[in-house]
């Protein structure tokens, strides 16, 4: 390893959006550090952090699980019903042979939010547990990839849209998911308000 | 703040990508960054190239993605094809001028602004215009926070057709358009993850390049 010349000449920061060279500075608790020349965000202070988003993680683990296996709402017209969960909502668009439409319902709103979920979980653990481990950079990249295309969110205000239309020709009882996916929506929101992924990467240390 | 202040990659070091870390290059060979592994450049490889494929990608389909249907409604009052356009008209005569105004900004209004402004930013980074790289940068960031919500179609479309299956009442089916809808929105995201930029400051940035 050529270790002497990796290291970092100063404790010196890269802006990630203009490249400009910054001398970090200390913050209050809960303050964010801008570049002071695109105003883009740096990094934040703030203490406790990992332990909340570790908690809103494991919160939105569970209401994922339900929000993805329930059923999000149920349908009654002139006494027949119907109901949907997101599971069976993607099954049924594959055996209809929309496979492309299918698999990227699937991809955005079940595999990747579970990739992203799990590999959260499971850096804030081993962060917790054993503050070092040499798989959690490989874990963090998986991350920085996975996240923009987790989309549970624009999901849950898919449903909402949906719910309004529907509401003018059929009989509508709100299922257990719908709930889930919105509170997993909170936590999810919680949990990226509590930490970035480069305060996470501040906690590895160079090798 | 003055003397001219200097970016990581003027004094010959890199800022990793992926983490953040300030480093030197090894002296021989490939550098990979000490702390996550990734490999070290001081600015996206190609990035001006491969944005503007995903994003030429994205125009052409963008038409049959307004064009072509994106869902099928059956229903004992006949057979109905609804695109983008005409699901926003049917919310907002139905009254919910709300949601139709959520609708038309997320399927209508985001759309076409992305990528209206990747052209801008992706033109002038490759002219290295020195215009208003304040405005740009903030623009780029809009860009990525918005973009992902012109999913919201798609998703409305595969809730439809997985609810309403009443036979021979009314039936939903989803249409091409709606995948080719999918397929603008994942390539103009594309787009935005190829674009640097870091590459919308350098031509202001007037320190000598002793490191290229």
């Amino acid at each position: 390893m050529r270790l002497p010349e990796r290291r970092p000449p100063t404790n010196l920061i890269a802006c990630d959006e203009c490249d400009l060279l910054q001398r970090p500075i200390a913050l209050p608790a809960g303050g964010w550090a801008l570049c002071r020349r695109c105003d883009g965000p740096l990094y934040r202070y703030a203490p406790g952090s990992l332990d909340r988003a570790l908690a809103f993680s494991l919160g939105a683990v569970v209401l994922f699980l339900i929000g993805v296996t329930f059923p999000i709402m149920e349908l009654e017209l002139q006494g027949n019903v119907t109901s949907s969960s997101l599971y069976t909502a993607v099954q049924q668009l594959w055996n209809d042979g929309l496979y492309v439409f299918a698999v990227l319902i699937a991809a955005t709103t079940m595999l990747l939010p579970a990739l992203e979920l799990t590999v959260m979980l499971s850096v804030l653990l081993a962060l917790r547990m054993w503050r070092t481990s040499t798989w959690i950079p490989k874990l963090l990249r998986l991350l920085t990839l996975a996240r923009p295309w987790s989309m549970v969110e624009i999901f849950f205000m898919g449903v909402l849209v949906a719910l309004v239309k529907l509401a003018h020709m059929a009989d509508i009882v709100i299922g257990v998911a719908l709930w889930s996916l919105g509170g997993m929506m909170v936590l999810l929101v919680a949990t990226s308000a509590s930490f970035n992924l480069r305060h996470l990467w501040e906690q590895v240390s160079p090798q | 703040m003055r003397p001219s202040p200097s970016t990581a990659k003027a004094l010959g070091l890199y800022a990793c990508h992926t983490c953040g870390l300030v480093s030197r290059p090894a002296r021989e060979g490939a550098s990979s960054c000490g702390r996550c592994g990734s490999s070290l450049r001081f600015r996206k490889t190609n990035s001006i190239e491969r944005a503007s494929a995903y994003l030429v990608a994205a125009y052409i389909l963008y038409i049959p993605a307004n064009v072509l249907p994106i869902m099928e409604t059956q229903s004992v009052l006949g057979r109905e094809e609804n695109t983008i356009v005409s699901g926003v008209a049917y919310l907002w005569h139905s009254g919910s001028w709300l949601l139709a105004l959520v609708v038309f900004i997320a399927s209508i209004v985001v759309p076409v602004l992305k990528l209206l402004a990747m052209t801008l930013l992706l033109i002038t980074a490759h002219y290295q215009s020195g215009w208003r790289p304040l405005e740009r940068t903030k623009l780029y960031r809009l860009v990525e926070l918005v973009g992902r919500w012109s999913m919201l179609d798609v998703y409305v479309v595969a809730i439809l057709a997985a609810l309403v299956q009443f036979h021979p009442l009314a039936t939903v089916t989803p249409r091409s358009g709606a995948v080719y809808f999918g397929a603008v929105v994942v390539l103009s995201m594309l787009s935005a993850m190829a674009f640097d930029p870091r590459l919308i400051w350098d031509p202001t940035q007037k320190v000598s390049r002793t490191h290229e």
